[in-house]
């Protein structure tokens, strides 16, 4: 277990320089991979009651193709930024990271605002999540998500602040770094969120 | 508004007292005593024990549970425990033995030797390893707070709904079983990543992937099954806690939702679940032969894939639970032929077994016995698992005693004689003492045909039409004899048990320390010293074979060659902060359970704290100066 400090240059990769931070890289992998089949069963659970819409409105009926493409726009667009933050992060560049990583937590702010008031219409139209098997399962998946943008806001804000603290280094690194695998994750999962619930809903 | 305020009173005189902002030297003394160094302890090996006596106790627990409802089925139309507390009893038995007994049993061993094993210092995630310890721990603690407060989880291990749902299972007992398992399956998911990272990691110089110990190949495989396997559990959790507590309708026909539904999320959970714990006792057994028979370990190399091919299929065989659920034939036929697949890696471990003891050396301590005795055990619950993977037979034995002799043949067979093989096997790594020899035969000779006394007679119970699951039985049958024949195995084994207690009670009073190598063992952990250091090896081993010790022993070495230079050993400091988040996330389970949202979102605020005081906490460490080296520094 070595343990010896690093000399930090510009165009390393910091995340991975330390052993800690290798196992810290690895482990999150994994975890990511336990992430995928716990979204793996919502989808299946969705798909298994989609229809199951009783006496309410059916997804045809609910879903706005222009929000949800406004919103899936918003997410990938924050998925870039993030890997604008990573390249900067590498650079040594905090000021650059630190900008990137904000635009990051305000587009998905401005995503969760989206998805809020998408869910505050649904449940006007009668759709909530005790009305019908569908309700269940659509917010329970769609909430999940929802649940992990919130998470990685939160996160990424908390490692921000460390960030402009402690500065770019081999503790921090990691911690950006892993955080932006997340951010990637959550938006992989709504691509599958937009096919698989959106747009298959629309065409019933 | 009531209990928010004296939570809100509560947590400001808790964080006064531990913050030291109440009394400091309180405080301080409380660091010094021995019950907060294991609270805060990151020590892989201390952490094994934790999780190896956590198991030991709720093994005595789900036995107790064991032998009161073979009391209640002693004779036809017994009352001592019937309808709803035999429920209890026979959901708690299974959800204790699983959850409770095997999973820590297992969990200890692999934190206390898989490390060893490969010539790590720690895991991977010393803190995430303390992390997993305390949430199983308050997990397995809030799942049994229902014998007191409420009632117990009474709707099978299963909980299948309908029978979990409200209407049909009133009051919190099932709500004890959904948050007390969605607590302890944290724990579980966060170790699985813990010992893989650690695994694929963490080895010491030489120590290539095939050049590993069995018991960590199997570590590895399990490791990689419970991370692919506990997310299925913890949506199944979520989405009944979601019908129960919040009136959502994933299971409630009424509302659209499918009661099918919970049976693929459970067992999709569930069959690989058997595989994570079969998989280590495979490990430790192989272990054991080989160490035994003074032999390598017969075809190494298949046992590999053997294990492997057993991890991936075991993902693809749970429909063979739901037979008869209705399905359909194509998909009862190919989940019966993935079925049936699994006997041939299975064969391949069982003759690979028996040729290591071929021509081998062999002695017969405990250890050794209990892996003999789990070879016809282990083959007899595999016969009866592949006669079960025939769909048109399991429409016969389904939910009789057949089944429950099956898994029992499987689970005692094969991971209780291999987790009892292991304790007396690796007893003087972990404790530094060994256990007695005279009385460990006492224990498996008891224990052994207690055991079959009480299994083997099960077939024929089924086979003559006895439902599982049912406190009682009609006289005149021809059930009676058996029943009481049953019985008494049991009795053997509930003496054998304490005879094992007994056994680890003398070994902590002993004062004798056990040899740092007391089998003549092959691989790294029995090149260290006992008790073993806290930083494990001085110097780092290289390895330059498969049995890394044995190769060095046969080359007239009485040490491993150092891989690297005597030098400061680098360690991570003990923490309190996971004990904390297990507290927080108990006391949020509890207020769900309780119906309570104040005190259920309390806990969950109060977990978000402990993440941040995790995140900010930046204690990197400490560097240790190991006994050689201060020795060294002593004499020039």
């Amino acid at each position: 277990m070595a343990h010896h400090p690093v000399e930090i240059k510009p165009g390393m990769h910091l995340e991975t320089a330390t052993f800690e931070g290798k196992n810290k890289v690895m482990g999150f992998w994994m975890f990511l991979g336990a992430e995928t089949v716990l979204f793996a069963c919502l989808f299946g659970t969705y798909l298994a009651l989609r229809n199951q819409t009783v006496n309410g409105p059916s997804g045809a009926e609910l879903f706005d193709p222009v929000l949800v493409a406004v919103a899936t726009a918003i997410l990938l667009f924050s998925s870039l930024t993030s890997v604008f933050a990573m390249m900067a992060m590498n650079k040594l560049d905090k000021k650059g990271m630190l900008f990137w990583l904000g635009v990051t937590v305000l587009l998905g702010l401005s995503f969760l605002v989206l998805e809020i008031y998408e869910f505050v219409h649904y449940i006007h139209e009668g759709h909530t999540f005790m009305s019908s098997a569908f309700g269940s399962s659509f917010y329970a998946l769609v909430g999940t998500h929802g649940a992990h943008v919130t998470f990685g806001i939160i996160w990424i804000s908390t490692i921000m602040y460390q960030a402009w603290k402690w500065g770019i280094n081999t503790e921090t690194a990691p911690k950006l770094f892993v955080s932006s695998l997340y951010w990637h994750f959550i938006d992989v999962v709504w691509v599958f969120i937009f096919t698989l619930v959106y747009l298959l809903g629309m065409v019933g | 508004m009531g209990t928010l305020l004296i939570m809100i009173v509560f947590g400001l005189f808790f964080a006064a007292i531990f913050t030291g902002g109440y009394n400091n030297t309180l405080i301080q003394r409380a660091r010094k005593t021995t019950a907060w160094d294991w609270l805060t302890s990151v020590d892989h090996k201390k952490i094994g024990v934790m999780y190896f006596m956590a198991g030991i106790f709720y093994f005595v627990v789900g036995g107790l549970e064991a032998l009161f409802m073979r009391y209640q089925l002693l004779v036809p139309g017994n009352d001592a425990f019937v309808g709803r507390t035999f429920n209890e009893l026979l959901t708690m038995h299974g959800t204790t033995m699983i959850f409770f007994a095997a999973m820590p049993l297992i969990f200890g061993l692999i934190n206390v030797v898989m490390p060893l094993q490969i010539g790590a210092r720690d895991v991977a995630f010393p803190f995430l390893n303390s992390l997993g310890f305390w949430l199983f721990f308050f997990g397995a603690l809030l799942t049994n707070m229902g014998w007191i407060f409420g009632g117990a989880p009474d709707a099978g291990w299963t909980s299948y709904v309908q029978l979990a749902l409200n209407e049909y299972s009133p009051g919190p007992g099932v709500d004890y079983y959904v948050l007390g398992l969605q607590i302890a399956g944290a724990g579980t998911t966060m170790s699985g990543i813990n010992f893989l990272v650690t695994i694929l990691n963490m080895r010491t110089k030489g120590m290539s992937l095939l050049r590993m110990p069995m018991f960590t190949w199997t570590s590895l495989i399990t490791s990689v099954l419970i991370i692919f396997a506990m997310p299925p559990l913890t949506i199944a959790l979520l989405l009944l806690m979601m019908d129960r507590l919040f009136g959502a309708n994933f299971f409630d026909h009424v509302m659209g939702g499918s009661a099918v539904l919970w049976e693929h999320l459970f067992w999709i959970f569930g069959h690989p679940e058997v595989y994570i714990v079969v998989l280590p006792a495979f490990g430790i057994m192989s272990d054991i032969f080989s160490t035994f028979s003074k032999k390598k370990l017969f075809g190494y190399n298949s046992m590999v894939f053997a294990t492997s091919l057993i991890g991936f299929l075991g993902f693809m065989v749970w429909v063979h639970h739901m037979f008869t659920v209705g399905l359909g034939p194509v998909s009862n036929s190919i989940f019966a032929i993935a079925t049936m697949l699994i006997a041939i890696p299975t064969g391949i471990k069982v003759f690979n077994w028996l040729f290591t003891m071929w021509g081998g050396e062999l002695t017969f301590p405990v250890a050794m016995k209990w892996a003999i005795g789990f070879i016809p055990t282990f083959v007899i619950g595999g016969m009866t698992g592949i006669m079960l993977a025939a769909p048109p037979a399991d429409f016969q034995y389904q939910d009789s005693y057949f089944v429950v002799a099956h898994f029992h043949y499987v689970l005692i067979g094969g991971t209780v004689f291999a987790l009892l093989a292991g304790a007396y096997y690796w007893w003087p790594k972990m404790f530094g003492k060994m256990l007695s020899e005279r009385l460990g035969n006492w224990h498996f000779w008891l224990f052994f045909i207690g055991f079959h006394l009480t299994f083997f007679p099960q077939h024929f119970l089924g086979l003559f039409g006895m439902p599982r699951r049912v406190f009682t039985y009609e006289p005149n049958v021809g059930l009676e004899y058996i029943n009481q024949v049953s019985t008494f195995g049991a009795i053997l084994m509930g003496i054998g048990t304490i005879i094992f207690a007994w056994n680890m009670i003398q070994s902590f009073r002993s004062k004798k320390i056990a040899a740092a190598d007391p089998w003549d063992g092959r691989s790294l952990e029995w090149a260290t010293e006992t008790p073993v250091p806290f930083y494990n090896f001085a110097q780092l081993p290289e390895v330059r074979g498969v049995d890394a010790f044995w190769l060095e022993k046969q080359a007239g070495n009485k040490q491993m060659t150092p891989a690297e230079p005597l030098g400061k050993i680098h360690m991570p400091s003990g923490s309190h902060i996971p004990f904390l988040m297990s507290i927080a996330l108990f006391v949020g389970g509890w207020g769900l359970i309780a119906r309570s949202w104040q005190i259920g979102v309390m806990g969950l605020l109060a977990f978000g704290v402990t993440m941040f005081m995790r995140s900010f906490d930046r204690d990197h460490g400490f560097y240790v100066k190991p006994k050689e080296l201060l020795d060294k520094e002593a004499k020039s």
